[in-house]
C-alpha cells in the first residue's frame, strides 16, 4: 500500500492529492485530447458530455455541496442559451463577452431565484425552483422578439476570437476547455472558505450560523455561482443543438440534471462528471442497443427453430421500438441507484479502489454506516 | 467591567414562560456555570445569547455592546463561540475541515480570490491551518485529523465540536452540557481542558452543566435556574446547599 508523506500545510492546499494522482489527470487530460481522432463518429456525443459536465458541475455545487435541492435548472440553462444567442446574434456582441454577460445575467437570475429561496427548506424549495422553471418556460415561448417564440430560433456556428470552431472537433476542444477551467474554478471555491461553508450549511444550518457563516450570503452565492456555470453551459449547449425552442428546457430536462448528479454521487466532483458521462452517453447506449438487441436475440431464438427465431425477434423490436422506453430506462436506473447504490458511481468507485488497494482483507461494511445515513438524508 | 451582562431575560415559548427575567454577569477570565433541572431554561440562555431566538424582554450585552439584536452571523465576529447539547458538526466533512470552518468569522478574503485561489487565498489557509493545528495539538486530536466525523466515536466528536469552537479564538465559550454522553475518564479530560481554556488560552468559559462533580471542579461562581427564574449564584458549594436549589431537584414542601 501506498502512504502520503505530508511534510507541509501547503500539500493539503494543492488541487490532487500527489504526484500521481497528477499524473493520472495529465493522462486522462492526454487521452480527452486523442479521442476524437480514435472514435471521429462519437464526438458530438462527447461535447454533449463535456456540456453536461458543466450542468454536473452547477447543480453538485447547489445540490451535493449547499444541499439546495433544485429542479429548475434547465431553465437556467435556457435563460444562458437564449441570452447568449441574442447577445451574439442580435446585438453582434464577440464570443466571450457575450458568454461572460449569459453567466451574468444567469447568475443574477439564480440569486432572484434564491432570495425567496432563502426562507424555504427541503422540498418546498425543489417545488419553488420547479415553479421558477415553468415560469421561464412560457417567458421562452412568449417573448417572441428575443426568443424567436415557439417558432424557435436557429443558432449561428461560434466564432471565438474570430476562428471559426463550429466544426465537431473544434466545438468538442472548446467545450474540454471551458469544462476545464469551470472544474479548476469550482474546485478552487470549495478548497476555500466559500466552500467549507456551503457543506456547513448542508450538514448543519444552525452550527454555521453560530461560526459565523451568514446563511443568507451563502445560499444566494450558491445560487448565483450554480446559475452562472448553468449559463455558460446553456451557451454551449445553444451551439450545440443548433436550434432553440422553449420546449427544449422543460422539466425533463431539470429531472435529468438532477439524476446525473444522484447517479454521479451527491457531494463530490468526480461524481457530477462521471454522471454527466453517463446521462449524456445512456441515449447513445439505448439507440444502439435498439438496433442491436432484437437481433441478437432473434438469434438466440434460431437455436430453437427458425420461427421461434422470428417471433422472438419481432416482439422485442416492438418493445424497444416503444416511445417512452427512455425515459422509463432513466427512471428505473435512478430507483435502483438509490436503494443500491446511494453514494452514486463516485461511491461504486471508491469501494472498487479500496477492494483493490486492501485486498484480500476488504469488508463490506466499511461504507456501510455512511450508507445508511445517506438513506434517511434523501428523505430530509 | 463584566464580559457579559444579561438584564432581565425573558422568552414565552406559546403560554410556557420559559425564561422570567433572569440577570446575570459573566466576569473576564472566570468559568459561569449555569445549572438547573431539566426545562429550567439553561440551553434557551445559550440560544439567546447567540441569537437563535429573540428574547421577549431584558438585554444582552457583550464587552459593553448590545448584542440582542445582532443578526446571528455576527455574534462570531464579536468573540462568542459555543457548543450544542447534541453535537452539531458537519457530519459528511472531516475533522479538519469542521475545524476549519471554526475559522470562518476570521475570514479576510473575497470570493474572486478564492475563485482563482491567488497567492493570498493560499496564504490566509495556511494561517488557518496553523490556528487549527495549534487547537488540535491542545485536544490531542492528531489521529482523528482526516477521519470523517461520521465514522468517529462520541466522546471524540464532542472534542472535535470544542475545538470548533476554539478555533474561532472566541473571548467567550459557550459550552452546553460539556459533559453529557462521556465517560468517566473522558468527563476527567473535559474538566482539565475547560482549566487549560480558562488559564492557557485566557478565554472566557460560560457552561451549561448537569455532572455536579465536574461543575464543582472547574467552576468559580454558579448559577442554579428553575423555571426560568434565578434562584441561587455563588460559588459551586453554596449553590449546592441552598435549600431552593435542594428543593428545585429533590422536590419539598
Amino acid at each position: 500500500m501506498r502512504f502520503l508523506f505530508k511534510t507541509s500545510y501547503d500539500q493539503d492546499l494543492g488541487l490532487f492529492r500527489d504526484l500521481v494522482q497528477r499524473n493520472w489527470y495529465v493522462a486522462l487530460l492526454a487521452g480527452l485530447l486523442v479521442l476524437p481522432r480514435l472514435v471521429p463518429e462519437y464526438v458530438v456525443d462527447l461535447s454533449l458530455v463535456f456540456i453536461y459536465g458543466l450542468c454536473g458541475l452547477s447543480l453538485m455545487v447547489l445540490a451535493g455541496y449547499t444541499g439546495l435541492v433544485s429542479l429548475g435548472h434547465a431553465a437556467f440553462l435556457g435563460v444562458g442559451a437564449y441570452a447568449h444567442v441574442f447577445f451574439t446574434q442580435t446585438l453582434g456582441l464577440p464570443w466571450l463577452a457575450a458568454v461572460a454577460l449569459a453567466a451574468a445575467l444567469t447568475a443574477a437570475a439564480g440569486v432572484l431565484v434564491g432570495l425567496p429561496a432563502l426562507r424555504m427548506t427541503g422540498v418546498y424549495l425543489t417545488i419553488a425552483t420547479l415553479a421558477f422553471a415553468l415560469i421561464i418556460q412560457e417567458v421562452f415561448a412568449r417573448w417572441e422578439h428575443v426568443t424567436g417564440g415557439l417558432k424557435g430560433r436557429a443558432v449561428d456556428k461560434p466564432v471565438v476570437f474570430g476562428v471559426p470552431l463550429g466544426g465537431d472537433v473544434a466545438f468538442y476542444f472548446l467545450c474540454l476547455a471551458v469544462l476545464a477551467g469551470a472544474v479548476w474554478l469550482t474546485a478552487n471555491l470549495l478548497r476555500s472558505p466559500t466552500g467549507r461553508a456551503w457543506v456547513a450549511i448542508r450538514d448543519s444550518e444552525i452550527a454555521a450560523q453560530s461560526m459565523g457563516v451568514n446563511l443568507a450570503l451563502y445560499k444566494t452565492m450558491a445560487f448565483g455561482y450554480s446559475a452562472a456555470l448553468m449559463g455558460v453551459a446553456g451557451a454551449l449547449f445553444a451551439h450545440k443543438i443548433g436550434f432553440l425552442a422553449p420546449d427544449i428546457f422543460s422539466v425533463l430536462l431539470s429531472i435529468q440534471l438532477l439524476l446525473m448528479v444522484v447517479v454521479g454521487g451527491l457531494g463530490s466532483l468526480h461524481g457530477a462528471l462521471f454522471g454527466a458521462v453517463f446521462v449524456a452517453l445512456l441515449p447513445v447506449a439505448i439507440s444502439q442497443a435498439r438496433d442491436a438487441v432484437p437481433t441478437w436475440i432473434g438469434r438466440i431464438g434460431a437455436l430453437l427453430g427458425k420461427g421461434a427465431g422470428d417471433a422472438a425477434f419481432t416482439v422485442t423490436d416492438r418493445f424497444v421500438k416503444q416511445p417512452g422506453l427512455e425515459p422509463g430506462i432513466f427512471g428505473l436506473i435512478l430507483v435502483l441507484f438509490i436503494l443500491f447504490e446511494p453514494l452514486g458511481i463516485y461511491g461504486r468507485w471508491l469501494k472498487l479502489k479500496l477492494y483493490f488497494s486492501m485486498f484480500p482483507l476488504y469488508k463490506q461494511a466499511t461504507f456501510r454506516r455512511q450508507k445508511a445515513y445517506m438513506r434517511s438524508e434523501r428523505l430530509r | 467591567m463584566s464580559l457579559l451582562v444579561a438584564e432581565g431575560l425573558g422568552i414565552n415559548f406559546g403560554g410556557i414562560r420559559a425564561l422570567d427575567g433572569v440577570s446575570f454577569a459573566v466576569e473576564p477570565g472566570e468559568v459561569f456555570t449555569i445549572i438547573g433541572p431539566n426545562g429550567a431554561g439553561k440551553t434557551t440562555i445559550f440560544n439567546l445569547i447567540s441569537r437563535i431566538y429573540d428574547p421577549h424582554q431584558g438585554r444582552v450585552t457583550f464587552a459593553g455592546e448590545e448584542i440582542t439584536r445582532v443578526p446571528p452571523h455576527q455574534i462570531a465576529r464579536r468573540g462568542i463561540a459555543r457548543t450544542f447539547q447534541n453535537i452539531e458538526l458537519f457530519q459528511h466533512a472531516t475533522v479538519l475541515q469542521n475545524l476549519l470552518l471554526g475559522r470562518h468569522a476570521h475570514r479576510r478574503t473575497r470570493f474572486a480570490e478564492e475563485l482563482l485561489f491567488l497567492p493570498r487565498a493560499r496564504r490566509h489557509e495556511l494561517a488557518h491551518r496553523e490556528a487549527v493545528e495549534r487547537v488540535i495539538d491542545f485536544l490531542d486530536l492528531q489521529a482523528h485529523r482526516d477521519s470523517l466525523i461520521a465514522n468517529l466515536p462520541y466522546g471524540v466528536r464532542k472534542v472535535v465540536e470544542m475545538g470548533r469552537a476554539l478555533c474561532m479564538a472566541p473571548r467567550l465559550l459557550l459550552l452546553d452540557e460539556p459533559s453529557s454522553g462521556l465517560s468517566v475518564e473522558e468527563t476527567e479530560d473535559m474538566a482539565f481542558w475547560i482549566q487549560d481554556i480558562r488559564t492557557l488560552l485566557d478565554i472566557t468559559v460560560l457552561m451549561v452543566e448537569h455532572d455536579m462533580s465536574l461543575v464543582s471542579a472547574v467552576s468559580d461562581r454558579v448559577l442554579a435556574l428553575n423555571y426560568g427564574r434565578a434562584i441561587a449564584l455563588g460559588t459551586a458549594r453554596e449553590v449546592q446547599e441552598h435549600p431552593d436549589v435542594i428543593t428545585a431537584y429533590l422536590g419539598g414542601s
